[in-house]
């Protein structure tokens, strides 16, 4: 067991946590912040398992596309957000079809 | 005295309980245990490509091995990834949000908070943008923090004079990709390949594409946050 391992692994947790919350939660918002989750448990996959580089040197690559996907993740995330709200204002719940009560 | 659940939020769609949770959670259970398994059976020691970035980051312009990857070795998805930031805003804009209303007048912290933070914070994006070059920072970190810095200047009730919310501030939104596409153009026009920088110029170059990513990163952010077109404030 390293670190990069431990690391790796955590983020495995996260992304778990964060699709458990996505399947369980109705709620629009909640959706969204558990698809949050998802993304940096997988961002800490990516970022732990650059470690296993030797001499202690982490592997740049896999660092890159940590940035280049946390951006593109805020910039999903707006994008749901605003949707959200639209779906709200056109069918007066922050939830999909299926999962509004009646 | 204390209630626990005061604190809780009420969720207007409560969750399904009992066997739909059950199943819920063994599915994701038996997906964590598949990926922690993968993650076991990969070798301890990789190097990755650290040591193809090693051998030729003297010819990239920069000497931290992140911004080489992301500024000219992989420019070009660099340069896609700010189009996606222009593009999630498109998106949000074509919806059509409400437009926002004028903000609550800020009270004396957040004003004064403001006031005292958002110059440093200017400072602070400079500063990262400079030192991306030699040590962890960039046009990314720079964005982010301008971008946040637009949120509090949202917050406070700042909102963008309407002269500057037609084509200046469309021109600042498409500065990173468009410096790019003409710093990737010109690089076929001296005679290389797309976005492949003459040696000895890329250090500059690519301070230069950084400075101008930074400022559309922060201003698409703050964009973002505002959610409909400024043009559109009451």
């Amino acid at each position: 067991m390293t670190a990069a391992l431990w690391y790796a692994l955590a983020g495995v947790g996260l992304f778990a946590l964060g699709l458990y919350a996505m399947a369980v939660h109705r709620h629009l918002l909640r959706k969204i912040l558990a698809f949050n989750v998802m993304g940096a448990g997988a961002f800490l996959v990516l970022a732990g398992l650059a470690r296993r580089a030797p001499e202690g040197s982490a592997d740049p690559v896999p660092h890159a596309l940590v940035i280049t996907g946390i951006v593109v993740t805020v910039a999903a995330t707006a994008l749901a957000l605003v949707l959200m709200l639209r779906v709200r204002e056109a069918t007066g719940a922050a939830a999909l079809p299926e999962d509004r009560p009646d | 005295m204390s209630d626990p659940g005061r604190w809780r939020v009420r969720d207007p769609y409560p969750p399904p309980g009992g066997r739909a949770r059950a199943l819920a959670i063994v599915l994701v259970l038996a997906v964590a245990g598949g990926l922690g398994y993968a993650l076991f059976a990969l070798p301890l020691q990789a190097e990755g490509l650290s040591g193809a970035v090693a051998g030729r980051i003297a010819q990239s312009g920069v000497s931290h091995p992140v911004t080489a990857v992301l500024l000219n070795f992989r420019g070009y998805d660099t340069w896609l990834e700010l189009a996606v930031l222009v593009l999630a805003l498109v998106g949000a804009w074509s919806l059509g949000l409400p437009p926002l209303g004028p903000e609550p007048a800020p009270g004396p912290v957040l004003d004064r908070l403001t006031r005292l933070i958002l110059p440093l914070m200017i400072l602070v994006a400079g500063y990262l943008l400079w030192v991306g070059a030699q040590a962890p920072g960039g046009a990314f970190q720079a964005g982010a923090v301008l971008g946040a810095a637009g949120v509090l200047l949202l917050l406070d009730g700042w909102r963008l004079p309407r002269g500057l919310a037609g084509w200046p501030l469309r021109l600042l939104l498409v500065l990173g990709v468009a410096v790019f596409a003409a710093v990737g153009v010109a690089a076929i026009a001296l005679g290389g390949v797309l976005l492949q920088y003459p040696p000895g110029a890329a250090g500059g170059l690519i301070l230069l594409i950084e400075a101008a990513a930074t400022l559309a990163i922060g201003v698409t952010l703050a964009a973002l946050f505002h959610g409909s077109r400024p043009e559109d404030d009451p």
